[in-house]
């Protein structure tokens, strides 16, 4: 009896200790891709976060937002090695998770098996994500690949003209995301993409595959990131290219713009559309601009923050802002934090964005034009900003729903 | 290649045919009914061109693994993080002095050394225990890589091309005719060429130096028969270190050379172990001219791969090694 009730009150002050605990601190797991092809993408992401911690600060309430980071390489099984981990042996309640396209469909299936838990996707960008079969606990607040090629199709045929294009582009899901929605309002404004080049994630010997770029067309889109990008930009320039160049939204991206050598200058011209413009000149933007820069110094930064930085910044923003309103209350499974993040309209740096039913992000999006500032330093111009745009692109969900997910072949060529 | 020719007449004629065809391919002007079944002259001259060049690579780090194995019997497998090295000190030299030959001179030197410290501090102790060894090397390994991210990071670096080396250089094969009559030739990398030229000057070096010198009349005596050779008073530790440090330094200028056309980052070792192990079982191991060969042929059927059957182009190496092990395990050029 008396052995009894003593293992009862060590029980309970083991209990009311781990209370105390949880109520001073909300552990939150970061992962970003710091090995690998994307190691700078992923470097960036960090610095976006920082800034957001910077500028926010990581208070909610009477409790301090306490976070752990890992490392992933890109690929799906990394992400939720990196995931688990966080989970299982930091003992985080929310992630902040994951960078690259396939991962982000990993993460999305492994949220299922956590339920009670919270995921807020920091940059991923591949349409299945939120798009087939969402899990109800992990969150969007960037827009996928697709989105964030809207306007150029058009742009590329009204403007410049141009009629015939080729692409080549990284062999996974994000890159498949962003040539559907080229290809879409290409091919739907009368374009023709002849041909469709897929290479393996961290390809490094670009040579055969600069040989086989068709030379009868007008442009060629690259869609290619980090290590690849400037990989293949150093063996176009040593093959003497000399094609009209569109970039996709992890091409034209300071990540690649900053890269050291002249081989980013045959980067000079070419349009692209992302989520953001590095000129903007809106004031959100312009502070944010201004925040990351204070953040850490030119030496350890890019002049000016890249995609992954805005996504990361704006995702923990959510988060943060989301914490706040529900002042830290992490009870019932997380249900209010959950309700909170669903129902949050976010001011973002690159413009508005709110999540539709699937919690994927609708925003605004840029097309833009590589400028040189004189200095011999590159950044995206703006040419044009097209607000709200949603996952189905405009386009009816039933018609939608018609074309196919994106893949190597999808979407045809034609006007759907 | 005569007696060959006599044991294996069958074998011989379909060489020549095989040569023949290829030969034809490379400087005929396609017909057009060609071109449309397997695509345009100048892809497929531009790809048997990069896989030659990549083999030029392939053979600078492969040939230092199998001068060691073929001399001292031990598998070194931190060959790899030995070409890393190499890589980074080209790029930090590169990035300091702005010259691009003296990365190549101070990078073979380097991992020269680290190779005779190798041989002296960890291989002398454990010598003929070629398990223990390779275990050790295994270990070595994983250390080299987590020291070189502590130092360097995970970012990729690129070494510079000298300017005088960069853009294309007209080749004299004809890629097409165009309608006017007038022929367009071959655009090729000058950079590429140079590196390659620059592996063929080495290998044929390292060929004289061993069949011309008496260094290298000793290291060929002892790849036979190591024992007989220490009996007649040869100091076999001193060759044994010297060949240490060449076969190192070797793979500290494939590095620069690595770092210079394409990139370099963690994960970058093990690629390019992986690639000289292939090698060497394809050519044989402990055979210079095997390197070569292997080099050549693994270079080619990954670049003829990503070119002509794209999904499957990873698969294409190993098949290779597959098929080589199974009809011929000892290597295609290795001696019995």
């Amino acid at each position: 009896m008396l052995r009894g009730s003593v293992g009862l009150i060590a029980l309970g002050s083991l209990l009311l200790s781990g209370a105390a605990v949880a109520q001073e601190k909300i552990k939150v797991g970061v992962t970003a891709t710091l090995e690998g092809t994307y190691t700078v993408l992923g470097e960036d992401g960090i610095r976006g976060f920082q800034t957001a911690l910077n500028t926010l600060g990581k208070k909610v309430g009477d409790k301090e937002l306490e976070f752990v980071i890992a490392s992933t390489d890109a690929t799906p099984d990394s992400a939720v090695r990196a995931v688990r981990k966080l989970i299982e042996q930091d003992k985080v309640q929310i992630l902040l998770s994951p960078l690259s396209g396939d991962e982000g469909i990993a993460v999305k299936n492994f949220a299922k098996s956590r339920p009670e838990l919270t995921f807020v996707n920091a940059a991923s960008g591949a349409q299945e994500t939120t798009y087939v079969d969402p899990a109800p606990n992990f969150f969007r607040y960037n827009m996928d690949g697709a989105q964030w090629q809207v306007g150029l199709g058009k742009y590329a045929y009204d403007t410049k003209g141009y009629r015939k294009i080729a692409t080549v582009g990284e062999d996974y899901s994000f890159i498949y995301t962003q040539v559907f929605g080229l290809v879409l309002e290409f091919c739907g404004a009368g374009g023709q993409v002849t041909n469709r080049q897929w290479v393996p994630l961290g390809t490094k010997d670009f040579a055969s595959v600069i040989a086989a770029l068709p030379d009868d067309v007008d442009a060629i889109y690259l869609g290619l990131g980090g290590a690849d990008a400037v990989n293949f930009l150093n063996q176009y320039q040593q093959a003497g290219g000399k094609a009209h160049l569109m970039g996709g939204s992890i091409m034209i991206d300071q990540t690649i713009l900053s890269s050291k050598g002249n081989a980013k200058n045959a980067l000079i011209g070419t349009i692209a559309a992302s989520g953001q413009a590095d000129t903007w000149e809106d004031p959100g933007w312009q502070k944010f601009v201004k925040a990351y820069q204070d953040s850490f110094p030119p030496n350890k930064r890019f002049p000016s923050p890249s995609l992954l930085a805005t996504n990361y910044y704006g995702s923990t923003m959510a988060l943060i802002l989301a914490l706040r309103e529900v002042n830290g209350d992490l009870s019932n499974n997380q249900a209010k934090l959950k309700d909170a993040l669903a129902k949050i309209e976010l001011d973002a740096p690159n413009g508005k964005i709110k999540l539709d039913s699937n919690r994927q992000a609708i925003g605004t999006n840029f097309v833009t034009e590589v400028v040189d500032d004189g200095k011999g330093a590159l950044f995206s111009k703006v040419v044009k900003v097209i607000p709200n745009v949603n996952q189905t692109l405009g386009y009816d969900p039933a018609v939608f729903a018609k074309i196919g997910l994106p893949s190597r072949t999808i979407p045809e060529c034609k006007k759907y | 290649m005569a007696r060959f020719i006599e044991r294996h007449p069958a074998w011989a004629l379909i060489a020549i045919i095989a040569v023949a065809l290829l030969l034809w391919l490379v400087f005929a002007v396609w017909p057009p009914g060609l071109e449309q079944a397997i695509g345009r002259k100048r892809v497929f001259l531009n790809a048997i061109f990069n896989g030659i060049t990549l083999g030029g690579l392939y053979f600078l780090v492969a040939s230092g693994f199998t001068l060691i194995f073929g001399l001292m019997r031990n598998v070194n497998l931190a060959h790899g993080s030995l070409y890393l090295f190499g890589g980074y000190v080209g790029y930090a030299i590169s990035a300091w002095t702005g010259s691009w030959i003296l990365s190549f001179a101070v990078a073979f030197l380097a991992v020269g050394l680290v190779g005779v410290l190798l041989q002296i501090l960890v291989f002398r102790r454990m010598e003929g225990q070629d398990l223990r060894q390779t275990m050790v090397t295994i270990g070595l390994a994983i250390v080299f890589a987590d020291l070189m991210l502590w130092v360097f990071g995970g970012d990729f670096y690129q070494i510079p091309t000298p300017s005088w080396l960069i853009g294309p250089v007209q080749l004299p094969f004809i890629t097409a005719v165009k309608s006017s009559g007038e022929p367009v030739y071959l655009q090729y990398p000058m950079v590429r060429l140079a590196i390659f030229a620059a592996s063929v000057a080495i290998g044929i070096a390292m060929w004289l130096a061993l069949n011309r010198t008496r260094i290298g009349m000793i290291v060929r005596a002892g790849v036979d028969d190591r024992d007989i050779l220490a009996a007649t008073g040869v100091q076999i530790q001193a060759v044994f270190v010297l060949v240490f440090a060449l076969g190192a330094g070797l793979a500290g200028i494939a590095g620069v050379v690595g770092g210079t056309f394409q990139s370099i980052s963690p994960g970058e070792d093990t690629r390019f172990l992986l690639a000289s192990l292939v090698v060497v079982i394809v050519g044989g191991m402990g055979s210079i001219p095997g390197a070569a060969l292997g080099a050549v042929i693994i270079g080619l059927a990954e670049q003829l791969g990503s070119v002509y059957i794209p999904t499957y182009a990873i698969v294409v190496t190993f098949l290779i090694m597959v098929l080589v092990l199974a009809l011929r395990p000892q290597g295609l050029l290795a001696r019995r």
